[in-house]
């Protein structure tokens, strides 16, 4: 009974003071504890930062003050859950969870409360299709483009034709690990490989067996769907059982500093895609001075132009964009989520715009329409030199197989519809 | 003065082994009720029902199942996330494959489908005991959570092996799905919560109950008095296993909406279960409903203060939470090693006596 | 001889190794328990700590950086200093043992008497308390261990046997990080059995797990025969530590290694030193053994980890105290 009265007297007081400010809201639904907290601290920093850069440098978004909101998940669903009701009260105008599992209970969530959710590179793949998920948006790129992109190099590295090469996949044996598995399946027959699936357990400690079935069967090229100490454990062991680094290319999930240094020098040559290529970008050093120097770094600073902070950034600029775009549409600086919804759907990246917002080269070109909302797909693959220490980008952005892709999102997206009484169209 | 009751009168059997012996608490049961089932509804929005009214009366469904089985019957048991799992994925087929029956009969059907799966589970617990038992039933947690991620049929073969809930409707108003009311929400789980704990005091205070204790307090006295422990324990299990099943069905479709076996349902949930109880107290419904109360309420309460009032980073108050909230176990456990349950009854036997404690 | 055999001989070969990694977490639950009858949850968060503790230490980390920003303002992290390993791990071991006396100062002091449950729910409090300090003293983030360890295949190993196959047989495949790892575990358990059959504080340790009564009736002290324990349980987490975190980096998912442990223990039973080792090597032949004969070809694989389990549990019903555990006499 005290418990109750106390907490209920905490909150009430959280409540009168969260609600005087009228600022841009958004929420940051981080982790910064738990099993994944190394993959979640860059990029909150980056998603964080950026937004901090924009209120010194420009005095927010349209000249409308934004106010991040940070609430710490620790990658758990039902904080996620709590995160997301503490802070859509707060006037939330875009949520951006950095997790698979939340994400799921969000779609549905966000969507009655009329609030676009970006899920970039993660996610429900099928949320491309604009028409079914009307406020999710997962552009630049998603899982099964990935597992295309991956193939597309590969094909690309083999003259075009990959017959009779094996593939194996080694995935966390979860949701997220799963995604990539239907269009593998898909294009293996298509271009006549072979894939082997192996699954690994959370959280991947011990991976062994599988490594040693790796060995003994040899696969021409390794593929990685991992996350969390998979990742680390699995290059040490591809590492271990002398498996040429250049043929192991983990998906952009698996391809941060973080996931490599543990190994050292028997990294070099590991491959990952990317949506992000690292590469000096004129707005690091102006968060450099602008923000860290001023003392309002998010974080402890130290994860500055590292692979997910310049991706945490890179989701801070789309979503920042995209406000801009509903400021522009609605002729209104203090927006609701409806309308960043509106601006989020009119959303054009051109190449322009990313040099002029001194990340140039940052993702690919892209314009978000109601039927695709899930950009372009385009990736590209980069490969870690162990011993500058850095992510060097391979590649220029590589395009998935649309004809594959296309048709297992509307498959998908239609099926979700007739599930859950959806009749699919533009709002 | 108003906490006592004026002597030892009782006159029947009745009233001799009713559950509040004491009128002011038999007032405050009925207030509690009232007010549950009367007032919050009317009050409650979506931050309360689903940051905390309605984990916590979940909670509370798998604390009480769970808690007949370690506190009633002594066996303890780690594979209640799984068992949850199976009241989960038992819910989710039941609503797909039978639209037109309403889901409450579906929570009901997946309960009792807990209870078959947990029973088979239980079987090893009449060689095993102690901690040995502990360990053995996280095979179930371990083994019913590959399963739910590796046979497609459980999620109806979809791409990411996530469940989602459709939408579900009881007497006209959705229960499930994102368009649901926060008040039906928290009403479904509270109906389902207070049949649960009627159902469960009145079976620990039967036969059935008494059998259980023989066995927790000692199993081998318990079978030359006459206790079959075959049957005692795999009622247990069962009965345990129900519940805990129902607790994972609402959890699901009512609570989450979607989840993915191995987040939601993996061993850190057995684990908190577990805490849940023997912080509360073990063999004690009270217990249950404290235990749960408690570990829901810590870390948001926790969080509120930290981040929202102090204005702390949150990665150092999901630090300092985790201090604080095992610093607080072992101060508990310290200061009273039989749980909040214990402190309760212990105001209760000092307010009893209040003022003349002579 | 095929090459599916000789490939079935390489995975019991791994799966031996990977048992004695299991048995060296499984280790600290024993000693504790054995000791005092607490059934030490925390062990695998230990690891964690001393790991990371190791690791600060040598990059000359300063402790509570993070907090002591956030609450003074200011902005530091390092020392400017490395320490030696060696000197690292003698410091490590320090803290290791403050923390046992603690541990037994502050907690298990007040809650001696109690039932099995509630100690071991004790020691779950402290699995939170310690994982909170621990990413409060050294944060959050992967570290890497710069021990020198050995890593990779032997190539010698492959060399040698790789004659013994057709052209589809590639020699057999050994972590040198595995080899080291036994040979340190099985220094290790030589050195535990050797310190509790021959020194005095080992008699007495042994003299308590027998029969605290009769222990305390002959003038020893409890309570140090438990700093004791628990010292040596986090020197062994330590040990843990350092050859899981050489993998992997040292980062929170140390702490679920505990769970890899639990069933060795089941197996080998909650009091056997010995029985921990073979636990390990049962288990961890069976369970990669079962992944390689039927867990991948026909479930699909990730079959691991409720096999181990499964595998204990039938291994107890028909021996419920474990393989070497001390056989349960009931009396009523």
């Amino acid at each position: 009974m005290k418990m109750k009265t106390l907490a209920a007297m905490a909150l009430a007081g959280s409540m009168t003071a969260g609600t005087a400010m009228a600022d841009l809201v958004i929420p940051d639904l981080s982790y910064r504890t738990g099993p994944y907290a190394a993959g979640g601290v860059p990029f909150s920093d980056g998603y964080q930062d950026y937004f901090a850069l924009l209120n010194a440098r420009d005095g927010g978004i349209g000249g409308e003050a934004v106010r991040v909101i940070e609430c710490e998940t620790a990658y758990n669903t039902e904080r996620g859950v709590e995160c997301y009701e503490a802070t859509k009260g707060e006037g939330a105008l875009i949520y951006q969870p950095l997790s698979t599992g939340i994400t799921y209970q969000l779609i549905p969530r966000t969507t009655a409360d009329n609030i676009p959710l970006h899920t970039m590179g993660y996610g429900r793949t099928s949320a491309a299709n604009g028409e079914v998920f009307n406020w999710v948006f997962n552009y630049p790129a998603n899982y099964w483009d990935a597992a295309s992109v991956a193939v597309n190099y590969l094909l690309d590295e083999n003259g075009g034709s990959l017959d009779g090469k094996t593939i194996a996949l080694v995935y966390h044996n979860s949701a997220y690990g799963k995604e990539p598995i239907r269009t593998l399946e898909e294009l293996s027959a298509m271009h006549g490989f072979t894939l082997t699936q192996l699954a690994v357990d959370h959280p991947g400690q011990e991976q062994k067996s599988q490594w040693l079935q790796i060995r003994r069967e040899r696969p021409d090229y390794v593929l990685m769907w991992g996350w969390g100490v998979m990742n680390q454990v699995a290059v040490q062991e591809a590492a271990n059982i002398g498996f040429p680094m250049e043929n192991f290319i983990g998906n952009w999930w698996a391809g941060a500093e973080h996931d490599v240094t543990p190994a050292g020098m028997a990294a070099n040559g590991y491959k990952s895609l990317n949506m992000n290529p690292v590469i000096d970008y004129p707005v690091l050093a102006e968060i450099q001075s602008l923000v860290h120097d001023a003392g309002n770094a998010a974080g402890d600073g130290s994860h500055l132009g590292s692979v997910l902070y310049v991706r945490g950034m890179y989701a801070a600029m789309l979503a920042a964009e995209a406000i801009a775009k509903a400021q522009e549409i609605h002729g209104v600086a203090d927006v609701t989520p409806a309308m960043v919804r509106d601006g989020m759907e009119a959303l054009e990246i051109t190449a322009a715009r990313m040099t002029e917002l001194g990340m140039e080269g940052i993702g690919p070109e892209f314009a978000v329409t109601c039927q695709n909302h899930g950009g372009t797909g385009q990736g590209l693959v980069q490969q870690w030199n162990a011993s500058a220490g850095v992510w060097e980008p391979l590649t220029g952005f590589i395009s998935p197989d649309t004809s594959v892709i296309a048709p297992l999102v509307a498959e998908d997206s239609a099926a979700f519809a007739a599930e859950s009484g959806i009749t699919p169209g533009c709002l | 003065m108003l906490y006592r009751e004026a002597g030892d009168f009782k006159t029947s059997y009745q009233a001799d082994s009713q559950t509040f012996p004491i009128a002011f608490d038999r007032w405050r049961y009925w207030a509690v009720l009232v007010i549950a089932f009367c007032v919050v509804p009317f009050f409650v929005n979506a931050y309360w029902a689903n940051a905390i009214l309605v984990p916590f009366l979940i909670y509370a469904i798998a604390a009480i199942g769970l808690n007949i089985l370690t506190g009633y019957c002594g066996q303890v048991s780690l594979g209640t996330g799984g068992f949850m799992a199976v009241g989960a994925y038992a819910c989710y087929k039941l609503m797909t494959s039978f639209p037109d029956v309403s889901i409450v009969i579906h929570i009901i059907l997946a309960g009792g489908i807990t209870a078959a799966v947990g029973a088979a589970f239980g079987l090893p617990s009449l060689r095993i005991k102690g901690f040995y038992l502990a360990v053995a039933t996280l095979a179930a947690q371990f083994f019913l959570v590959w399963m739910f991620n590796k046979v497609s049929w459980f999620y109806n073969y979809s791409a990411s092996g996530q469940i989602t809930a459709p939408e579900r409707f009881v007497a006209g108003v959705a229960v499930t799905g994102p368009h649901t009311a926060p008040w039906a929400q928290y009403m479904i789980c509270l109906v389902f919560l207070t049949v649960c704990a009627l159902i469960a005091r009145n079976l620990t205070r039967g036969t059935i109950g008494r059998s259980w204790m023989a066995i927790r307090d000692m199993d081998i006295a318990a079978e030359i008095i006459g206790v079959n422990p075959l049957k005692a324990k795999l009622t247990a299990f069962a009965v345990s296993s129900f519940f805990i099943g129902i607790s994972g069905a609402l959890f699901f479709a009512v609570y989450l909406g979607a989840v993915e076996v191995g987040e939601a349902f993996g061993i850190q949930k057995s684990f908190l279960v577990l805490f849940m109880i023997i912080i509360g107290g073990l063999g004690s419904l009270f217990g249950s409903f404290a235990g749960a109360a408690f570990l829901v309420l810590l870390p948001v309460a926790l969080k509120v203060i930290g981040v929202d009032l102090l204005g702390w980073p949150t990665d150092l108050v999901a630090h300092l939470q985790l201090v604080i909230v095992g610093a607080l176990i072992m101060f508990f456990l310290i200061k009273e090693p039989h749980g909040l349950a214990q402190l309760w009854r212990l105001a209760k036997e000092k307010l009893r006596l209040w003022p003349f404690p002579y | 001889m095929s090459a599916d055999f000789l490939y079935g001989i390489e995975v019991v070969i791994n799966g031996l190794m990977a048992g004695v990694l299991y048995a060296l977490v499984a280790l600290g639950f024993v000693l504790i328990f054995k000791a005092s009858g607490i059934f030490n949850f925390a062990q695998g968060v230990m690891a964690l700590f001393a790991a990371l503790t190791l690791v600060g230490i040598m990059e000359g980390q300063v402790p509570f950086a993070h907090l002591i920003n956030a609450v003074f303002g200011t902005n530091i992290h390092h020392f400017g200093w490395q320490v030696p390993a060696i000197l690292a791990i003698f410091m490590t071991v320090l803290v290791m043992i403050a923390f046992a006396w603690a541990v037994q100062h502050f907690v298990f002091r007040h809650l001696v008497g109690q039932e099995p449950i509630i100690l071991f729910m004790a020691t779950i409090g402290l699995a939170y308390f310690l994982e909170g300090v621990g990413d409060l003293m050294w944060g959050s983030s992967i570290r890497t261990l710069a021990l020198g360890l050995p890593q990779g295949g032997s190539i010698w190993v492959e060399e040698m046997t790789s004659g013994l196959g057709g052209d589809d047989f590639y020699g057999f495949f050994i972590d040198k990080l595995d080899m080291v790892a036994t040979l340190v575990a099985l220094v290790l358990v030589a050195g535990l059995v050797a310190f509790a059959q021959y020194t005095k504080q080992g008699r007495a340790m042994r003299a308590v797990a027998d029969d605290h009564q009769a222990a305390l009736s002959v003038g020893i002290s409890l309570s140090y025969i438990w700093v004791l324990v628990w010292s040596l349980a986090g020197i062994v987490a330590l040990v843990a530590g350092i050859m899981w975190g050489a993998k992997s980096g040292v980062q929170f998912s140390l702490s679920l290694i505990a769970l890899k442990a639990l069933p060795v223990l089941m197996l080998g039973g909650f009091t056997s030193i010995p029985g921990a080792i073979v636990g390990g090597m049962i288990i961890g032949v069976g369970e990669k053994l079962f992944e390689y004969t039927i867990g991948a070809p026909y479930l699909g694989g990730a079959t691991e980890n409720w096999f181990a389990y499964m595998l204990a549990l039938v291994f107890l019903v028909f021996r419920p105290q474990g393989l070497f555990g001390e056989r349960i006499i009931e009396r009523v």
